[in-house]
């Protein structure tokens, strides 16, 4: 049996350093195309070697979504998913004898909906390791509130950092995570971008010198040569838009399938941080 | 009569002050917004706070709110709507006649200063009615600031006439198909766009909402309309009016009003919802209204009332002003709620019709159909007082913007009128 929540977290992290790679952390929506699309989708990229997968939960109105992810946000909530669903979910990949760690992302209002203290019950219960909060900072009343039923429930609470955050911002973020801190690579939304930001390694090693906990970076990594780039300078690389962008195209699961392996491939960390 | 002493007199011990250094206001308010932003609205509060005590900044947005808006705005009393009605009598605080033609340009103008005290040259704004995407335009015309205004298409359409004034006054409008296609997803749009050049952009929020320090800012560039209106009071008719009456959209014009009686407990505050085609009905942006649908909840950065589903996704509203379709309300107002200070109830699309239509025809004055709601529900309240006593409106904005709709509306249900 797997250790879970933050322990399983932090032996995945632990693997991929030991293998001499960042981890792969792909990100996909539940519901998108349809709810049992995603979760074989979902599945696909578990056994495409990913080290762990970070779950979407649709929202109406998520602000620091592009346009790929909004509109696979509309169109699960017109397949009329819930959180309960997408729970149900990761039990069900769970049962599918799935044991990376998985890590619930979506935006705070249906979490408060459903409650959090039962939220993190609930998700911890169905298999869940973490949690990803976009719109609720840390040191916000509420951010206080989930990091208690966080630790309670033995889930990683991932706060994220941004290229715009102070020294006193990442201070204050640093300290409340568990698990990884997520690193926004961009001043922007997510989505599928052409080049990296310029800056991207100053920003890591910015962060890097306030803590040792693995920083994952994401948003606007598409391809395995960006991947690749960013494996360099983190420990964790996550890509969601390219991914989710490949839905609704034919041979859907092959083609994510293929996507995920060669961004799996290209984790290599350089000679010197491996052991 | 009560005499000036009785009315004026602060029954507080403890004068109204809110939020508190967090953005709270109790249980209400906060900043939930994404990382990228947080050292943003840091400085924002910074410089703001440091504006508030800047005796020049006050004095320069003074001398434009006088000079340029047109202020003071006068107090009319409503005298053939109050006999009409046979009841309280009721006067109307004339925002339509600020420049630009409602209050937005108060706050418009303050947060245009800010930022070009800041240094940001760059403004990003949404718009539902198009009242406050064209206050930001004007004022950032004003100033040589470029600005950029995200509008939902549905109010596009309906509210063409102020699309087209934005567009003259030199913003960029964009249009956003996405969503329910109003002010909900025209803030989506804004707050993107500001995520994504927040090192260069200030973000123009144009109602008592979103993330602190918003909803203290605007309130307090909007609090001239009470500061005002309270003196006005005093000086015209020798006392305090017993009941204000203000439409409720994000709440930014009530709580302008509202903010300068709050300590004067004997002054009734009631906020006027937009009750769309009835509560019962589903289509509506009565967020107190509805009690299973209106719950406590985080949009836009705040924690207050929101209209959604039991699965926390945004629900789509519905009114006739696109001013006040919109799914949540401004934190201070879910706190004047709970607290009992400030009262709220809704108007229909229909009474504000009618509002719109009795104030136009016994006044001469065409309201903005979001001002329609307070007119509506002083029709509705003005006969149940007695003609001693005084009903203060908001008159938060002018018509004009709005005629399309009217005549389409009354076309559709006198058959006679199709334009």
């Amino acid at each position: 049996m797997n250790r879970k929540g933050v322990e399983r977290i932090k032996i995945a992290f632990g693997q991929a350093r030991a293998a001499g790679r960042a981890a792969f952390m792909p990100y996909y929506v539940v519901g998108y195309p349809n709810l049992a699309s995603s979760i074989d989708i979902l599945q696909t990229l578990a056994q495409s070697g990913a080290d762990l997968i970070e779950v979407g939960v649709p929202f109406s109105d998520p602000v620091a979504d592009g346009p790929t992810n909004q509109i696979a946000a509309q169109m699960a909530l017109k397949n009329g998913i819930s959180l309960a669903d997408v729970l149900e979910a990761v039990h069900k990949l769970r049962r599918r004898a799935i044991d990376i760690p998985m890590v619930l992302m979506g935006y705070y209002n249906p979490f408060l909906a459903y409650g959090i203290e039962a939220l993190c019950r609930d998700a911890a219960a169905a298999g869940i390791d973490g949690i990803i909060i976009p719109d609720l900072p840390p040191d916000v009343r509420d951010g206080q509130a989930m990091i208690n039923y966080c630790r309670e429930h033995g889930l990683a609470f991932v706060p994220l950092l941004a290229p715009t955050s102070t020294e006193k911002r990442i201070r204050i973020v640093v300290q409340a995570a568990t698990g990884f801190v997520y690193l926004v690579s961009v001043t922007g939304i997510t989505g599928a971008r052409d080049q990296l930001p310029a800056d991207l390694a100053t920003f890591v090693t910015r962060v890097r010198q306030f803590t040792d906990m693995p920083l994952a970076v994401g948003f606007g990594i598409a391809t395995p040569a960006h991947a690749a780039q960013v494996a360099q300078i983190a420990d964790g690389v996550v890509v969601g838009s390219a991914l989710v962008k490949l839905a609704r195209e034919e041979q859907a699961v092959t083609r994510i399938r293929e996507l995920a392996t060669a961004l799996a491939g290209s984790m290599r960390l350089p000679l010197h941080h491996t052991t | 009569m009560k005499t000036v002493s009785e009315t004026t007199k602060r029954v507080h011990a403890q004068p109204w002050q809110q939020p508190d250094e967090q953005g709270w206001f109790g249980s209400y308010g906060g900043q939930f917004v994404p990382e990228t932003l947080m050292p943003a609205l840091a400085e924002l509060e910074a410089a703001y706070r440091e504006a508030r005590e800047d005796s020049a900044f006050q004095e320069r947005l003074a001398y434009l709110l006088r000079t340029y808006v047109g202020r003071p705005t006068p107090v009319t009393f409503a005298r053939r709507l109050s006999e009409q009605l046979g009841g309280a009598r009721i006067y109307l605080k004339r925002e339509d006649l600020a420049h630009s033609g409602a209050h937005k340009i108060n706050n418009a103008l303050g947060q245009a200063l800010l930022a070009q005290r800041m240094g940001k040259r760059r403004i990003v704004a949404e718009t539902g009615a198009g009242q406050h995407g064209v206050a930001t335009a004007t004022a950032c015309a004003l100033l040589g600031l470029e600005s950029v205004v995200y509008m939902g298409t549905v109010d596009v359409a309906r509210q063409r006439p102020n699309v087209f004034r934005m567009r003259l006054l030199g913003t960029t409008v964009h249009p956003v198909d996405a969503g329910s296609k109003t002010l909900k997803d025209a803030i989506n749009e804004a707050i993107r766009d500001w995520v994504t050049n927040v090192r260069t952009t200030y973000y123009l929020l144009g109602s008592a909402l979103g993330p602190h320090p918003y909803p203290m800012m605007v309130r307090d560039f909007q609090s001239v309309i009470g500061r005002e209106a309270r003196q006005q009071m005093l000086d015209q008719v020798g006392r305090l009016p017993d009941t204000l009456i203000a439409c409720v959209g994000g709440g930014s014009n009530a709580i302008g009003l509202f903010s300068a009686f709050i300590d004067d407990e004997d002054v009734r505050l009631i906020g006027v919802e937009a009750g769309g085609l009835g509560i019962s009905a589903g289509q509506h942006a009565a967020r107190f209204a509805d009690p299973v649908r209106g719950r406590l909840g985080v949009l836009h950065g705040t924690k207050s009332y929101v209209l959604q589903t039991q699965d926390g996704q945004i629900a789509l509203t519905h009114s006739i002003s696109a001013g006040l379709d919109y799914a949540s309300i401004g934190p201070e107002h879910a706190l004047l709620r709970e607290i009992g200070r400030a009262s709220y109830t809704y108007a229909t699309d229909a009474e504000a019709l009618a509002g719109f239509q009795m104030l136009s025809e016994l006044e001469g004055i065409i309201p903005a159909l979001e001002s329609a709601h307070a007119v509506a529900h002083a029709i509705k309240l003005a006969p149940q007082m007695s003609s001693d006593q005084i009903i203060l409106v908001n008159l938060s904005g002018r018509g004009d913007k709005d005629l399309g709709t009217v005549l389409q509306a009354l076309g559709e249900t006198e058959h006679d009128l199709i334009v």
